[in-house]
C-alpha cells in the first residue's frame, strides 16, 4: 500500500510577547491509500495547526510533508484540486445559499456546475439547497461543509470534526458515506473527539498530544500495544480491600482502590491474583477482565483523563514538559 | 479565468454590493431630480419677465432715493441729522446696472459652467460606495472563513488576492463608466430643457470626458485602498476604522491644530483639497495672513497651487502602499 499522505518532523513554533509555543514538535504522520484514517488529540494538541499547515494555510518552521506524493506545500497547487478539505468549525457567507456556495467554489475549481447537486444529494441537503446558509443548523453547515470537500471527487479527503453538530442519524449517515467513499478508493482523513466513532470506521489512526506523535498504526494495534490489560477484583469483604491491594503490589502489581473493588494491572496471569489473595486467608467473589477501548488509550496516552478535584488546563498532557517523543522518519 | 468569473459572480451577487450600488442611483436620481426642478430654460418670456422686474426694482429704488434725499434735508439742523451724510447730494443714486436683467433671472443650468461640479459630485459619491464596497467585499470574505475555504480550492494566495481585486475593479470600471455616460446624457438632456449647451464646444466636451476619466481613476484607487486595508486587518471593520480614524483625527483634527499655529497653507493636509485638484486639475490655497503690497494690486496674499498631477502620485503612492502591504500579508502571513 502506498502512503497518500505524508509528514516527517514538522515543527511550528508561535512566538508571542508572552513567549515562545511550540504547537507542532516533530510531528509525524503517514495515510495510506485507501484507508479511512483517524487523527485524535485533546484540545489544543496541534490537531487543526497540522492541517492547516498540511494545506498551506500555516507556514511551518520545519519538516517535511507530502501529498500524493509530492512536497507540499510547493506542489500544493498541483495537488489541491485531489485534495477535499474542511478544517475546523463550517464557515461560509451566510447570505448565499448553499448552492451559490458550492457553484462559486465549483467555478473557482472549475469542476463542472452537476456536481454541485450531486453533493448536495449525497449530503442530504438538496431540498434546502436553496436556503440561505445563515439559516442552516450547526449539522446542515457541516453537511455543506463536507459537501464543499467532496465537490472536487478528491482522491485524499480531510474531514476536521466532520460529526460536529450532528444528530445520531447524522452521525450514522456521516459513517455510512465514510465506508462508502473509502469503498471507492477515496483515502480519508479523519479528526474527531468521538472516540466511539473512531473505533468504528476507522482502518488506522495517528494520536498527537502537545504537538508530538504519541501513538501510530491499525486501531488493533494501538489498541494491543498501548491498553494494558486489567482485572476488576472483587472481595467478600470490602474491609479487606486495603490490605489485599498491598499484598498485590507486594507481588509486583499496579492496583488502583476503587470503593468497591480493586483494579489489578500488571501480573502475567489472573491465577496469581487469587493465589496472592488467598494465601493470606482473602477470597474472590469477582475476577473479570477489563477490555480497553480506544478512549481509554486515548486518555492513558494524552494524560487527558479527569481527576477528581483537579481542573486540567488545555495544555496539560502527559507530554507537557517531557523530552521530544519518537522521531518517525520519512515515510514511517 | 475560472476564478475571475466566480469572483465576480459573488461580488454581483452580494446584497450588499447590489444595495450599496442602488443606494448610489437613488441619490443621483435625487441630485438629478433636483436639479432639473431648480432650474428653468431662458425664454424671451422670463428674459422679459426679469427685465420688468430689474425696471421694477430699480424705479423702487430711486423712489426711496428720493425719499431719503427729502428726509436728509428736512433732518438738515436737527438731532437726526447724523443719521444722515452732512451733503445730502451723498445719498445713494440708484444707477441701472445695479439693478440687471440676469440676476433677477430663474437658475438655469450652464452646462459647460456647472456639469463639472456634477461629474465630481459623481465621483465623490460613487468613491465613497467604491471604498465600502471593496472593503467589504475582501473583509466579509476573511471574517466569514470564506476566504480560507477559496484558499483550500486555489493555494496560490496572490493570484486569489489579485483575482479578487481584478474583479471588483472590473466592476467598478463597467458600473462608473455606465453611469457616467447615462449622468452626462441626463445633465445634456436637463441642460437642453432647463438651461444651455450652446456653449459646448468639442474642446469643452474632450475637458469632460478627461474629468470624467480623473473621476473614474478617483472611484478605483478608493475601491482598492478600502480593499486592501480590509485584507490587511482582515476585517471590514479595519478599513472602516482606518477611514474614520484618517477623516476625524488626520484630517480634522490636524487641521484644525495646523490652523490654530498660524501654519501657512494647512489646508494641505485635507484630503479633499487633494481630490478637488485632482477633479479641477488645480486648486490654490490662499494664506490670508500673508501680504505682497505693490502699488498696483495692493495686498495680495500668498497662493499655493495643487496640481492634478501632484494629486495624482499621492493616489498613486496611497494605491501601491495599501495594495503593496495587502499583499505582502496574504503572502507571508498565517491562516488561522
Amino acid at each position: 500500500m502506498s502512503a497518500v499522505l505524508e509528514i516527517a518532523g514538522l515543527q511550528k513554533t508561535y512566538r508571542s510577547r508572552k513567549g515562545v509555543r511550540k504547537a507542532l514538535d516533530g510531528f509525524d504522520m503517514v495515510v495510506e491509500a485507501g484507508q479511512v484514517h483517524g487523527f485524535l488529540g485533546p484540545n489544543g494538541s496541534g490537531k487543526t495547526t497540522t492541517l492547516r499547515t498540511l494545506l498551506g494555510l500555516i507556514r511551518p518552521n520545519g519538516g517535511r510533508m507530502s501529498i500524493l506524493g509530492r512536497e507540499v506545500p510547493q506542489a500544493l497547487p498541483e495537488v489541491a484540486g485531489s485534495v477535499g478539505a474542511i478544517v475546523e468549525s463550517p464557515q461560509f457567507f451566510g447570505n448565499f445559499s448553499a448552492q451559490d456556495t458550492l457553484s462559486l467554489l465549483a467555478d473557482a475549481g472549475g469542476v463542472p456546475r452537476t456536481r454541485v447537486f450531486e453533493v448536495l444529494e449525497l449530503v442530504g441537503l438538496r431540498d434546502r439547497s436553496k436556503d440561505r446558509v445563515k439559516t442552516y443548523s450547526l449539522g446542515m453547515k457541516q453537511r455543506l461543509a463536507v459537501a464543499s470537500a467532496l465537490l472536487k471527487n478528491p482522491k485524499l479527503l480531510i474531514l476536521d470534526e466532520p460529526a460536529n453538530g450532528l444528530d445520531p442519524g447524522g452521525i450514522r449517515e456521516m459513517r455510512g458515506l465514510m465506508a462508502g467513499l473509502a469503498e471507492s478508493g477515496m483515502t480519508v482523513l479523519l479528526s474527531s473527539h468521538i472516540l466511539g466513532e473512531i473505533q468504528l470506521i476507522c482502518d488506522s489512526v495517528t494520536i498527537i498530544a502537545a504537538g508530538r506523535r504519541v501513538a501510530a498504526g491499525s486501531v488493533a494495534e494501538v489498541l494491543a500495544t498501548h491498553a494494558s490489560t486489567s482485572l476488576r477484583v472483587r472481595l467478600e469483604a470490602v474491609s479487606d480491600l486495603t490490605s489485599s491491594a498491598a499484598a498485590l503490589r507486594d507481588a509486583g502489581a499496579q492496583v488502583v482502590v476503587e470503593p468497591d473493588h480493586l483494579m489489578v494491572s500488571g501480573l502475567a496471569q489472573p491465577s496469581a491474583v487469587t493465589r496472592t489473595l488467598a494465601e493470606r486467608g482473602v477470597y474472590v467473589s469477582e475476577l473479570s477482565p477489563v477490555t480497553a477501548d480506544l478512549e481509554s488509550v486515548f486518555l492513558e496516552l494524552t494524560g487527558t483523563a479527569p481527576v477528581q478535584g483537579e481542573n486540567r488546563q488545555v495544555d496539560q498532557t502527559v507530554m507537557s514538559g517531557t523530552a521530544p517523543a519518537q522521531s518517525g522518519g520519512w515515510g514511517r | 479565468m475560472s476564478l475571475y468569473t466566480a469572483e465576480t459572480r459573488r461580488l454581483g451577487k452580494r446584497r450588499f454590493t447590489k444595495f450599496l450600488l442602488g443606494g448610489v442611483i437613488l441619490v443621483l436620481i435625487a441630485i438629478a431630480v433636483g436639479m432639473f426642478f431648480t432650474n428653468e430654460k431662458n425664454t424671451p418670456a422670463t428674459i422679459a419677465a426679469a427685465q420688468a422686474k430689474a425696471d421694477s426694482e430699480f424705479q423702487a429704488a430711486v423712489r426711496q432715493s428720493a425719499t431719503d434725499k427729502q428726509t436728509c434735508v428736512a433732518a438738515q439742523g436737527t438731532p437726526d441729522a447724523s443719521n444722515w451724510p452732512t451733503n445730502c447730494d451723498d445719498v445713494y443714486q440708484p444707477q441701472t446696472s445695479d439693478f440687471q436683467a440676469a440676476w433677477y433671472m430663474p437658475a438655469t443650468f450652464d452646462f459647460r459652467e456647472q456639469f463639472p461640479n456634477m461629474i465630481t459630485a459623481l465621483a465623490a459619491i460613487v468613491a465613497v460606495a467604491a471604498f465600502v464596497i471593496g472593503a467589504s467585499f475582501v473583509g466579509a470574505e476573511w471574517a466569514s472563513g470564506g476566504m480560507m475555504n477559496l484558499l483550500l480550492w486555489r493555494p496560490r494566495r496572490l493570484q486569489v488576492l489579485s483575482t479578487k481585486i481584478g474583479a471588483l475593479l472590473s466592476l467598478l470600471t463597467g458600473f462608473t463608466i455606465v453611469l457616467m455616460a447615462a449622468w452626462t446624457g441626463v445633465f445634456a438632456l436637463i441642460a437642453n430643457l432647463r438651461g444651455s449647451l450652446d456653449t459646448m464646444t468639442s474642446g469643452a466636451w474632450q475637458s469632460i470626458v478627461l474629468m470624467e476619466l480623473r473621476g473614474l481613476a478617483l472611484v478605483l484607487v478608493a475601491g482598492a485602498v478600502g480593499f486592501g486595508l480590509a485584507s490587511i486587518g482582515r476585517h471590514t471593520a479595519v478599513a472602516m476604522g482606518v477611514a474614520v480614524g484618517v477623516v476625524v483625527l488626520l484630517q480634522f483634527g490636524l487641521y484644525i491644530v495646523l490652523a490654530m499655529a498660524n501654519v501657512r497653507f494647512a489646508e494641505v493636509v485635507l484630503a479633499t483639497s487633494w481630490a478637488t485638484a485632482w477633479m479641477d486639475k488645480t486648486v490654490t490655497i490662499t494664506d490670508w495672513n500673508s501680504c505682497n503690497f505693490s502699488g498696483n494690486n495692493g495686498c495680495e496674499p500668498n497662493t499655493l497651487d495643487l496640481t492634478w498631477h501632484a494629486a495624482g502620485g499621492g493616489l498613486i503612492a496611497l494605491l501601491v502602499v495599501v495594495v503593496g502591504i495587502a499583499m505582502w500579508t496574504m503572502r507571508s502571513r498565517d491562516i488561522t
